[in-house]
């Protein structure tokens, strides 16, 4: 089964003009919005719910100066930002160099990061440089939830960064929070730490892509935490960045502000380590691999003219969805969430708030799509997930929060 | 205000991508990006450094001065913004992401 057989494939010849901004989103755009940049399957941790599955860098990975042209390329195109993670990407040796390759030929950079090398030297030099964004990556607001997921000494790996980047004047860090059953509690600490640090806080969603298929089922949050963050993240308001990854909640009250779609190939898309294209961070899949952008054309042929990309772009079925009263604002959830759960991309999100996959999920018979690549360490795959041995944590603290700003107005750059 | 006799531009931090509903207007110093929903109003922002002031710009840019009302309050938010900017003066804000 491809993606290509459930979607209908017939598109428009002439692109419609005029209605909202987010129709015209949905046929696509001259370049992405959104583009993740991943330059290393390389990683000094193995979380358990790597997205990427990383842990070994892949011999094919881009050199240096197929890096330098992917930048020129992006820069030809208007790409004016890129979000650049991996891996762990500042293991890469000509990372600082490409960073600054990137801002000097206008690409804006945002990078997610463990901390491993951001150094009181590396945090003076980020904070002398425009346009460069660090994220910090943390699944815990103590050392105990986080290190459960993200490995032994990860926590202080992390909190000496943010240390090393306040010290150093750097101005507004992210602290990236991936929302988990263990850690939706501490949303009320992460904000505070946040603070502390003169940092945002964004939180995103879990997704069962890369490893974390292995390990959903277990942290994905309840459905009681599900409300409880939805209204957090009500209260908190704009503060809270959130890459829009929760439209999925918005049959709970008023949608959240932000994106109500899925950008997969029409806004957003990843470019992997090696030049793969996918359609999303979290779909690296066969089933969502639109080209290379080694081959002939480059990126910019892949985005304009990928088979893939133009059947995302085309108008899609959404089955049980369209009949739901909350179908105009959560649109049947995260494509590669109801793929990486084996339930059918027409119909409800794994975490639809009527609860009307619940079944699916139940159901014997679903099948898990295998993946179709994994960089994970053999060593690690397998030994790391001690989060299984926790018990029950503390109940959930008051719901709070926000997230990124209305698409029409404007937006911020770090949405996904 | 934006003012038809009032010369305008497109500010230098801000760099627009064609986009078939319209453009994108990202800001390299903010960090923030708009959306041009209409491609004439696009052209008015593009013209407006080349216009000796706004009036030009609306006129190259076709549009019927009956809507001029309506672009100038368009103009009036993108100014806001930081978007477009009032031509030969100095944004406080870029003197100090200068220093
Ligand atoms: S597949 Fe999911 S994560 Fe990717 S763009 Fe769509 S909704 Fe977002
Ligand atoms: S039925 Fe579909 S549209 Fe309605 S809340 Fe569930 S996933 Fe969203």
């Amino acid at each position: 089964m491809t993606i290509l057989d459930e979607r209908i494939s017939t598109a428009p010849a002439v692109r419609p003009t005029g209605g909202s901004l987010l129709d015209q989103f949905e046929l696509g755009l001259n370049a992405p919005i959104c583009l993740t940049w991943e330059l290393t399957y390389a990683c000094n941790l193995a979380c358990v719910h790597c997205l990427s599955s990383s842990g070994k860098r892949d011999p094919r990975e881009l050199s240096t100066e197929q890096c330098e042209a992917v930048i020129d390329e992006l820069q030809r195109m208007q790409v004016f930002y890129v979000n650049i993670g991996g891996g762990e990407p500042t293991i890469r040796p000509d990372f600082w160099h490409l960073i600054q390759y990137a801002v000097s030929h206008q690409v804006g950079v945002k990078f997610s990061t463990n901390g491993v090398r951001v150094t009181p030297e590396r945090a003076a030099f980020l904070a002398s440089t425009d346009y460069v964004d660090v994220q910090i990556s943390l699944d815990g607001a103590t050392a105990e939830v986080n290190d459960r997921v993200r490995g032994t000494g990860s926590y202080d790996m992390a909190i000496r960064a943010l240390d090393n980047l306040s010290v150093s004047g750097f101005k507004d860090a992210k602290i990236s929070v991936v929302v988990t059953r263990e850690n939706v509690s501490q949303l009320d600490e992460f904000k505070a730490l946040a603070d502390r640090h003169g940092a945002t806080l964004r939180l995103t969603r879990l997704r069962p892509s890369g490893r974390g298929a292995d390990v959903w089922d277990d942290l994905h949050p309840t459905a009681a935490q599900q409300r409880d963050l939805y209204n957090w993240l009500i209260q908190a308001g704009p503060n809270v960045l959130t890459g829009d990854s929760f439209f999925h909640l918005a049959g709970f009250g008023e949608p959240l502000p932000g994106l109500n779609l899925c950008g997969a190939g029409r806004v957003v898309c990843l470019i992997d380590p090696i030049g793969d294209v996918y359609a999303c961070p979290f779909a690296i899949h066969d089933n969502f691999l639109a080209g290379n952008i080694t081959a002939l054309g480059g990126f910019q042929n892949v985005w304009q003219n990928s088979e893939l990309f133009a059947d995302l772009r085309s108008p899609q079925t959404s089955g049980a969805c369209t009949k739901c009263q909350h179908f105009d604002s959560c649109r049947g959830g995260c494509m590669a969430a109801k793929f990486f759960t084996g339930l059918p991309l027409d119909g409800p999100d794994p975490e639809c708030v009527q609860g009307f996959s619940e079944d699916a999920l139940l159901q014997v018979g679903r099948t898990i799509p295998a993946a179709s690549q994994d960089h994970s360490k053999p060593s690690k795959r397998g030994q790391e997930p001690v989060f299984l041995q926790l018990g029950m944590l503390s109940p959930a603290t008051p719901p709070v929060h926000g997230c990124a700003q209305s698409p029409i107005a404007g937006r911020d750059p770090g949405a996904s | 205000m934006v003012m038809l006799d009032e010369p305008w531009q497109l500010s230098p931090d801000v760099a627009l991508r064609t986009e078939p509903f319209g453009a994108l207007a990202y800001n390299f110093r903010t960090r923030r990006l708009t959306f041009l929903k209409r491609p004439e109003l696009v052209a008015v922002i593009a013209g407006l450094s080349a216009g000796a002031d706004v009036r030009e710009a609306l006129q190259a840019a076709s549009v019927p001065p009956v809507q001029w009302c309506a672009y100038l309050k368009a103009l009036e938010s993108l100014a806001a913004a930081g978007t477009i900017q009032p031509r030969g003066c100095i944004q406080p804000q870029q003197q100090e992401a200068a220093s």
